[in-house]
């Protein structure tokens, strides 16, 4: 538990799966916060004052400090409390598992997140490369074992594991594939082991108010690239 | 270091983010070998091996486990050998070193090679960008020395290396750092004292040549 005087805010949007990687993070270290939702159409000054170089969500703010972009802000918890740690305590151990965490994030997720914005030829590129990635990602995990690490839930898990949600939304929405059940058999079971932990699972926002929320934000994309021929990315 | 431990750098010689590694490891009191690898000519077995995924420079094998990916690598040398530190001793310091690594991994080298694969308007706005990039460092900078604040850290370290190839930009481009971003020309030149960047600072104009080589081969000219 944070001692006293400690204050930890959240800065989030309820259906970014980044801000939930956090609060999976601040959930198992058992860390008490207050949470502000952010509307990321009008973004608010508090946001804009604490991430003035991405403006994005998550912003974490630790007794009024910052702290952005989501992996780095595990990062940062892991290191501030010391209880249930989520990274290993060997630095080669640790060099690993930061690499993968970034693989994950830079090589799945965001070309994942990509098609969502696109169209065409350019989404079938990025589906391509998510899956090329993905199935990488599948011969990193080890048979047998029930999270990235092993036994004990961790760093990689709660920086990533959530991408088999938000595969399968993209996947319905799209109509593409991005998670093969012949060829990424222990990915799919790494993905339902992390959010089934019941800690992680009442964080989960219901699965069909983010598809109803990401419909509608691809109505949106699909309008707004029709009108003007480029859509911004977002999304950290 | 005892004398049992093995430190190994696969390295191209005008790679900046070789340099990183190698002024980290000169910050350590580091030695280590070096086997050069020809990433034009054909990659080494060894290679392939320490780095299966993307085959790319640097790669530190430290006993022969290899570790990957340069602001990793520089990390993990921090981690291992923590004298002297390199990252800020709290975690919030911390914290702010790796949001600054990470925002000049996701900007500064691409924004450069933009300037170098471009012609005419979109040089013109590569350039720019390029610019805005340094301004906002500078701003990370503050009022301080380095990156680390009064002494030379980790940050210094992931962006000093990238300047190496800040004269082939500025030749391409058509600016100089020195007029656009004072300040930032001033923090290199504070750099370059340092025995740890002197020693490991690849000729500048030796960089631009090799740009120049890169720009024939993606047929920019």
């Amino acid at each position: 538990m944070a001692p006293e005087k400690e204050l930890v805010q959240l800065i989030g949007f309820w259906g970014s799966p980044y801000v939930l990687s956090v609060r999976w993070a601040l959930k198992l270290k058992g860390i008490e916060y207050e949470y502000h939702e952010e509307n990321l159409l009008k973004k608010s000054p508090l946001l804009l004052q604490y991430n003035p170089v991405y403006k994005k969500v998550p912003v974490l703010l630790h007794n009024g400090k910052p702290l952005v972009e989501s992996l780095m802000i595990i990062q940062y918890i892991d290191e501030t409390w010391k209880q249930n740690p989520l990274q290993p305590q060997d630095p080669y151990e640790r060099a690993k598992t930061l690499f993968w965490a970034k693989f994950a994030h830079e090589k799945c997720i965001a070309p994942m997140v990509s098609s969502f914005f696109k169209i065409g030829e350019e989404q079938e590129k990025c589906v391509k490369e998510a899956c090329e990635h993905l199935r990488t990602l599948e011969s990193a995990l080890e048979e047998g074992k029930r999270f990235f690490g092993g036994e004990t839930i961790g760093f990689v898990d709660i920086a990533a594991a959530w991408m088999g949600c938000w595969a399968r939304i993209i996947e319905e929405i799209l109509s593409v594939k991005l998670i093969d059940e012949e060829k990424m058999p222990r990915l799919i079971a790494w993905f339902s082991n992390v959010v089934e932990v019941p800690a992680l699972k009442e964080c989960m926002p219901p699965t069909q108010n983010l598809l109803e929320h990401n419909i509608k934000f691809r109505k949106f994309l699909v309008a707004a690239a029709e009108r003007l021929q480029s859509v911004p990315l977002t999304g950290n | 270091m005892p004398s049992d431990e093995q430190l190994l750098l696969l390295d191209f010689w005008v790679s900046p983010f070789s340099t990183r590694v190698k002024i980290a490891l000169a910050e350590k009191g580091l030695s280590y070998e070096i086997q050069e690898e020809d990433l034009l000519g054909g990659k080494s077995d060894l290679l392939f091996k320490s780095n299966p995924l993307y085959a790319k420079v640097p790669v530190l094998l430290h006993n022969g486990k290899p570790v990957v990916e340069s602001t990793n690598i520089v990390h993990y040398i921090d981690e291992t050998w923590p004298s002297p530190q390199l990252l800020p001793a709290c975690s919030y310091g911390r914290s702010r070193a790796r949001f600054w690594a990470d925002f000049i991994d996701k900007k500064v080298f691409d924004a450069g090679s933009n300037i170098w694969r471009s012609k005419g308007d979109e040089l013109e706005a590569a350039k720019n960008d390029f610019i805005d990039i340094l301004k906002k460092l500078e701003g990370a900078m503050g009022v301080k020395d380095y990156f680390g604040g009064d002494e030379f850290g980790f940050v210094d370290v992931i962006l000093i290396g990238l300047t190496t190839w800040f004269y082939a930009y500025e030749k391409y481009g058509g600016f100089k750092i020195e007029k656009e971003c004072p300040k930032f020309a001033a923090w290199i030149n504070r750099c370059k004292e340092r025995d740890s960047v002197a020693k490991n600072y690849i000729d500048p104009q030796k960089a631009y040549e090799f740009v120049g080589l890169l720009r024939e081969m993606h047929g920019v000219e």
